[in-house]
């Protein structure tokens, strides 16, 4: 890796409050993102391409594709942001910037959750903005990706957040990538169903309130319990706790 | 009551607790599992819809009741590991890993035996279906982290959060498939309930899910005791233990 892409992480103690170390790295992780732009882009090209293989490999009927599309986004976005999930701490790994975040006297958590929000803004948030491209190319008609855009915009910060838990167990392992995804599938299985579901009923005309209500709610779950699990998990990794 | 808990922290003191219940675990295992499954499969009614093929509930829901409260066992001892750092629950969770994972699939394989004559299918996408499918994900994450993990440590701690992830995310799996897709019958058994069986038949299956915890009691103990010994092998009491000749 090129080392002047990556900016020392400076946050100093006695001044920096808990908040303002959260900017800190989540303004640093921005840069870093933006100095290696094809990173970003690989997971778009990705949801993009696997979105493509459905009609190719399965039918390009317009029924089966109106039917089956929002599965198809969904399970798209999500393997997206799996194969997204390896970036979140390797890089601060090898570099010992991680260790250092580790050490700062504000809340580990805090900091992750910051790490975390950039990683969603610069995965998640992509991932969205493309999607009613893709819900034309599938033929889904404009309230279902309406309502498909809304479950994906609640739905990926949760999928960013169980993520991390697993990609700071999984830190500095070898084989890491296929084992955060064993670990990690399993515990995505209620996002998707929600969100698939939340599209399937509003496309037989019932209102998307009550399954939108239940997506938030995981998503105040994950945004309140995870960050402290992989702030555990990622003292565990450096440290053995 | 804090010096049982203390004594419970050192390997040695369990090493010689576990040799001693086993004996009794494993007779009244065999012996409760034996008599609930010669009782169910050959005295027990038959059932008005099913015939004889619904004695297979006798092996079904004792092993899926077992997988289940298996993985709540290994959140408790997850805990333990995270708070107290006793090494003792470590070596619980690593040692019946393996086994809750069998008892899943056990479950899932007499659960698609039994479907296949009563829905006419081996499988269907059904709440209860798919959540102990997840379950038996859950547990092969648990064995591949533990296994990926070299040091032993880390790898404990790190199972403990995956464990304790996990065992939040179960009614969540739970509910979330149950309004997504149902075909699977309730529980057999319910605390606040009589159960929605005769007599005849649900005794016999409370004699087998007890038998089966028992058993699966002996088959911790056993496996903790070999982790026992294998992590504990530089001590003088192993050294004691092997060059006397009882392993």
């Amino acid at each position: 890796m090129n080392a002047d892409c990556r900016p020392a992480l400076t946050l100093r103690q006695d001044t920096v409050g808990a908040l303002a170390a959260m900017q800190t790295v989540f303004a640093r992780d921005m840069k870093v993102a933006f100095r290696q732009r094809q990173d970003l882009l690989n997971p778009l090209l990705f949801f993009v391409m696997v979105v493509t293989l459905f009609p190719l490999g399965v039918s390009p009927e317009v029924s089966f594709l109106r039917e089956a599309g929002a599965g198809i986004l969904w399970v798209a976005a999500l393997l997206s942001v799996l194969l997204s999930l390896d970036h979140l701490f390797r890089h601060d790994f090898d570099d010992g910037t991680l260790e250092q975040l580790v050490l700062q006297p504000q809340p580990l958590f805090l900091l992750v959750l910051a790490k975390t929000a950039a990683h969603w803004v610069l995965t998640g948030l992509p991932l969205v903005v493309l999607t009613p491209v893709l819900g034309v190319m599938v033929h889904l008609d404009g309230n279902s990706i309406g309502v498909l855009c809304l479950t994906l915009l609640i739905g990926t910060p949760v999928l960013s957040l169980i993520g991390s838990i697993g990609a700071a167990l999984t830190l500095g392992l070898r084989s890491a990538g296929v084992l955060l995804s064993l670990l990690i599938i399993p515990l995505y299985i209620p996002v998707l169903i929600f969100g698939t579901g939340t599209v399937a009923s509003a496309a037989e005309g019932a209102p998307a309130g009550a399954y939108l209500a239940l997506m938030g709610a995981f998503l105040v779950l994950a945004l309140t319990l995870a960050p402290f699990a992989s702030a555990a998990a990622l003292r565990i990794s450096l440290f053995n706790g | 009551m804090w010096q049982f808990f203390h004594k419970l922290g050192s390997p040695k003191w369990f090493f010689g607790i576990a040799a001693r219940l086993m004996p009794w675990l494993l007779a009244g295992g065999i012996l409760l599992l034996m008599a609930g499954i010669v009782w169910g499969l050959a005295f027990a009614p038959k059932d008005y819809l099913q015939g004889n093929s619904y004695r297979i509930i006798f092996i079904h829901v004792p092993t899926a009741f077992l997988a289940q409260s298996v993985y709540v066992m290994m959140a408790v001892a997850g805990v333990v590991t995270l708070v107290w750092r006793m090494k003792l629950a470590d070596v619980f969770v690593k040692s019946v890993a393996p086994v809750g994972l069998v008892l899943t699939f056990l479950s899932l394989f007499t659960g698609a035996v039994w479907g296949k004559p009563t829905w006419g299918t081996w499988w269907v996408w059904d709440a209860r279906l798919t959540s102990m499918l997840i379950l038996l994900f859950l547990y092969g994450g648990v064995i591949a982290l533990d296994r990926a993990i070299n040091d032993e440590k880390s790898a404990a701690r790190a199972v403990a959060v995956l464990v304790l992830v996990g065992v939040v995310n179960i009614p969540i799996i739970q509910y979330s498939v149950e309004w997504w897709n149902t075909l699977h019958q309730p529980s057999t058994f319910k605390l606040t309930e009589k159960p929605s069986m005769p007599a005849e038949m649900w005794v016999p299956l409370l004699l087998s899910v007890l038998g089966l915890y028992l058993l699966f009691g002996w088959l911790a103990c056993l496996r903790m005791q070999t982790e026992i010994l294998l992590r504990e092998q530089r001590t003088r009491w192993v050294k004691d233990y092997v060059l006397a000749g009882r392993v």
